[in-house]
């Protein structure tokens, strides 16, 4: 016989756990909206640490070693902190070919970090996605959100001295 | 909801399409968007609002020739106008009808439109894809009314069958087929999935469909329930596509506010729902266990099979899995009959396909032709062939799981089967165009490095395979590469291909294998020359001493 198990208390005051709370419960707290409920917590948090995956995997029933696995699995999630900014670099091969390849070490170069990274400031988050869907583009670029066109090793610096002034 | 309820709203958007004098379509999907024509359709709205004109401005799905965007259509005078800015909206509107915006005019004449044929693109760029009054008064839903209420499951299937459609996700398994399997599979519950993940990089196809036509989609998956006999769907969709996402919701939603989707759907006994379900960002979740898997909150892992998710899918329960613009074929299958899906294409692919044309070709965007045409047609009639005079190379058609192509067979016509011979595979449609500037050891390396990143590390054979696959690639890209590491590359392709688990390990190895065989002296010349010939690899230091 199943034995009942009470919801844990939400980690915190935050409002925005109620938010994650809010997922799980529109699922019936099902063991299939783990991820979700990730989802949620990313965006809601902006990445996944340890007591939001614990709370979660707690919730939802299921060993804290397969939330961790699911967190990690997947490129979408992100278990470090973003930096203030984003600077997304495309590297489908509609981009590669235009020369995505550039791009991405020339911010290296500038930010001094490899993608995927965060600046030690914590200002810029360089990272790379696998075909942002805008092909007809190429190369393309997002900076904070903003997508940019055709996108230029120049244009892409001159955004970045603006966010980390040399 | 019947017939003369479903012709009412036809007519109620008829009349409105009627009531302004002119309609400006402005392209709101994806790539018009991100050259901000959202902004245009506000300076648009703006100038309407101010001048009093009559004219209707209405945001609408993708009109293929993205390179071209932001893209403006004026109805009924058939006017097309391409990089609209937002402060040439006021010269647009007050021109109406006399010559405005000239040098933006772009010809509907040319190729690249004249040459497609639109079954699955019939309504992008023509209605607003946020309102289902739009798509009812282009007929839509008219096929799914029918099917509930004049057809048996078994004629639908028949009809399916007919048509000859094969699934355009990439494998090509007969739908036809596909879902009499599932319906024969007991008569308990049953699930119907659509498969929007679409992860090959430089393919967009269903993403485009999903933000230009979602209802089209829906009306697919529901006639589908109805024939398989499953009550309740999933839409598996990428997290990265956010407008698709979006209007998928919306879709939903207005589809059960007019009772397509919900309990007795058109006053029949017949009950379907939809839910959404987001991807995470993992390439082998296309795969159809893997993506079962990741339906249910789990490390999208495959599964050998057999069993086939028709028998045992999601919850152990038979599924039926079809591709975005699979499901997007059915309603017009319906509408027109198998037979006349099946006067289109070749011998054994039957009706249109999509592709998205890409790369280092004149004009990039979303084309759909009928199968067969070959790729001399695609390329260079349609596309507008290598821009800046430079000179073709090859075509990379299947993304990280199909290969390269070389000129001399470019009078192929295109179908599942003729692409497989030639060592590529026709794939989900990403059809990307490479000139001499590419080096195509650098990209049978980028596409190994795809496939080693996205390997989820079930099978031995991807996981160690890949890796080393792309360690040799490297090794002969740097120029430090021998002629015993080349041997060593044919042989783990062959083993990968063999002995992997799933589609995404048995296809890995095609951009090495097919670049291999057409353009050895590529390879050769960076092992033996220590150079590269389109000057793209970096050589490294001790290659250069050694030459």
């Amino acid at each position: 016989m199943a034995t009942y198990t009470a919801n844990p208390p939400l980690p915190s005051d935050d409002k925005r756990w109620r938010i994650v709370n809010g997922t799980m419960r529109r699922h019936g707290f099902s063991r299939d909206a783990l991820i979700e409920t990730l989802h949620t917590v990313q965006q809601s948090f902006g990445y996944l640490d340890e007591e939001s995956l614990k709370f979660v995997a707690e919730s939802l029933r299921v060993p804290l070693s397969r939330a961790f696995g699911v967190a990690t699995f997947y490129h979408f999630f992100s278990l470090k902190p973003p930096g203030e900014h984003t600077c997304l670099i495309c590297t489908g091969t509609a981009c590669y070919i235009k020369g995505a390849g550039q791009l991405v070490a020339r911010a290296e170069k500038f930010l001094k970090v490899k993608s995927g990274e965060t600046t030690p400031d914590g200002k810029v988050s360089l990272l790379t996605a696998r075909c942002l869907g805008s092909c007809s583009l190429a190369p393309v670029a997002v900076m904070d959100g903003e997508l940019a066109a055709n996108a230029s090793g120049e244009d892409m610096q001159a955004q970045l001295q603006v966010w980390v002034p040399a | 909801m019947n017939l003369e309820e479903l012709q009412q709203i036809a007519d109620e958007a008829k009349l409105a399409r009627e009531a302004a004098q002119r309609e400006i379509h402005v392209c709101v999907a994806a790539g018009c968007l991100s050259l901000h024509s959202d902004r245009l359709k506000e300076a648009l709205d703006k100038e309407v609002a101010a001048t009093g004109s009559t004219c209707k401005v209405k945001g609408t799905g993708c009109m293929g020739l993205c390179s071209a965007g932001p893209l403006v259509a004026v109805e009924p005078d058939g006017l097309l106008y391409q990089h609209v800015s937002a402060n040439e909206a006021p010269a647009l509107i007050s021109g109406l009808g006399g010559d405005a915006l000239r040098d933006h005019i772009c010809s509907r004449e040319q190729p690249f439109f004249k040459r497609q044929v639109n079954i699955v693109l019939e309504n992008s760029g023509r209605i607003d894809p946020e309102k289902i009054e739009d798509y009812i008064g282009v007929g839509g839903y008219q096929a799914l009314l029918h099917v509930v209420t004049e057809l048996k499951p078994a004629e639908v299937i028949k009809e399916v069958a007919q048509s000859g459609l094969r699934g355009r996700g990439g494998a090509g398994y007969p739908t036809g087929l596909k879902w009499e399997t599932v319906s024969k599979a007991g008569s308990g519950s049953k699930y119907v999935i659509c498969n929007a993940d679409e992860g090959d990089p430089g393919a967009f196809m269903d993403r485009s469909v999903l933000e230009s036509d979602p209802q089209r989609v829906l009306e697919g998956m529901i006639i589908a329930a109805y024939a398989v006999g499953a009550n309740h769907g999933y839409i598996y969709v990428r997290a990265e596509y956010p407008l698709a996402v979006k209007r998928l919701g919306t879709s939903i939603r207005d589809a059960r506010r007019t009772g397509f989707l919900g309990n007795s759907i058109c006053g029949t006994t017949f009950n379907f729902d939809i839910e959404l379900r987001l991807g995470a960002g993992a390439f082998v979740c296309g795969e159809e266990t893997a993506l079962i898997a990741s339906i249910e909150g789990r490390r999208g892992s495959p599964r050998p099979r057999p069993p086939y998710p028709a028998q045992s899918g999601l919850n152990d329960l038979p599924t039926l899995i079809n591709n975005v613009e699979t499901f997007a074929n059915i309603p017009a299958i319906l509408r027109n009959g198998g037979a006349w899906y099946a006067k289109m294409g070749t011998a054994k692919s039957k009706g249109t396909k999509v592709f998205a044309l890409t790369g280092k070709v004149q004009n990039t965007g979303l084309i759909e032709v009928p199968i067969g045409m070959t790729l001399r047609e695609i390329i260079f009639d349609i596309g507008g062939g290598v821009p800046e005079g430079r000179k073709f190379k090859a075509v990379q058609t299947g993304g990280p799981s199909g290969g390269c192509i070389p000129e001399q067979f470019l009078d192929i016509p295109v179908d599942y089967d003729s692409l497989v011979q030639l060592g590529s595979i026709m794939g989900s449609g990403g059809m990307i165009v490479m000139d001499d500037t590419s080096c195509m050891v650098n990209v049978a390396r980028y596409f190994m490095e795809f496939c080693m990143t996205e390997s989820c590390g079930k099978c031995i054979p991807c996981r160690a395979g890949t890796a080393q696959m792309y360690e040799l690639l490297t090794r002969i890209s740097q120029g430090t590469g021998t002629h015993r590491d080349l041997d060593l590359l044919v042989d783990l392709c062959d083993m990968v291909k063999f002995t992997s688990l799933c589609g995404l390990g048995q296809s890995a190895p095609n951009p090495a294998l097919s670049t291999l065989k057409y353009f050895k002296d590529e390879y050769l010349e960076h092992i033996d020359s220590h150079r590269c010939p389109a000057g793209v690899c970096e050589i490294s230091a001790t290659a250069e001493v050694a030459s």
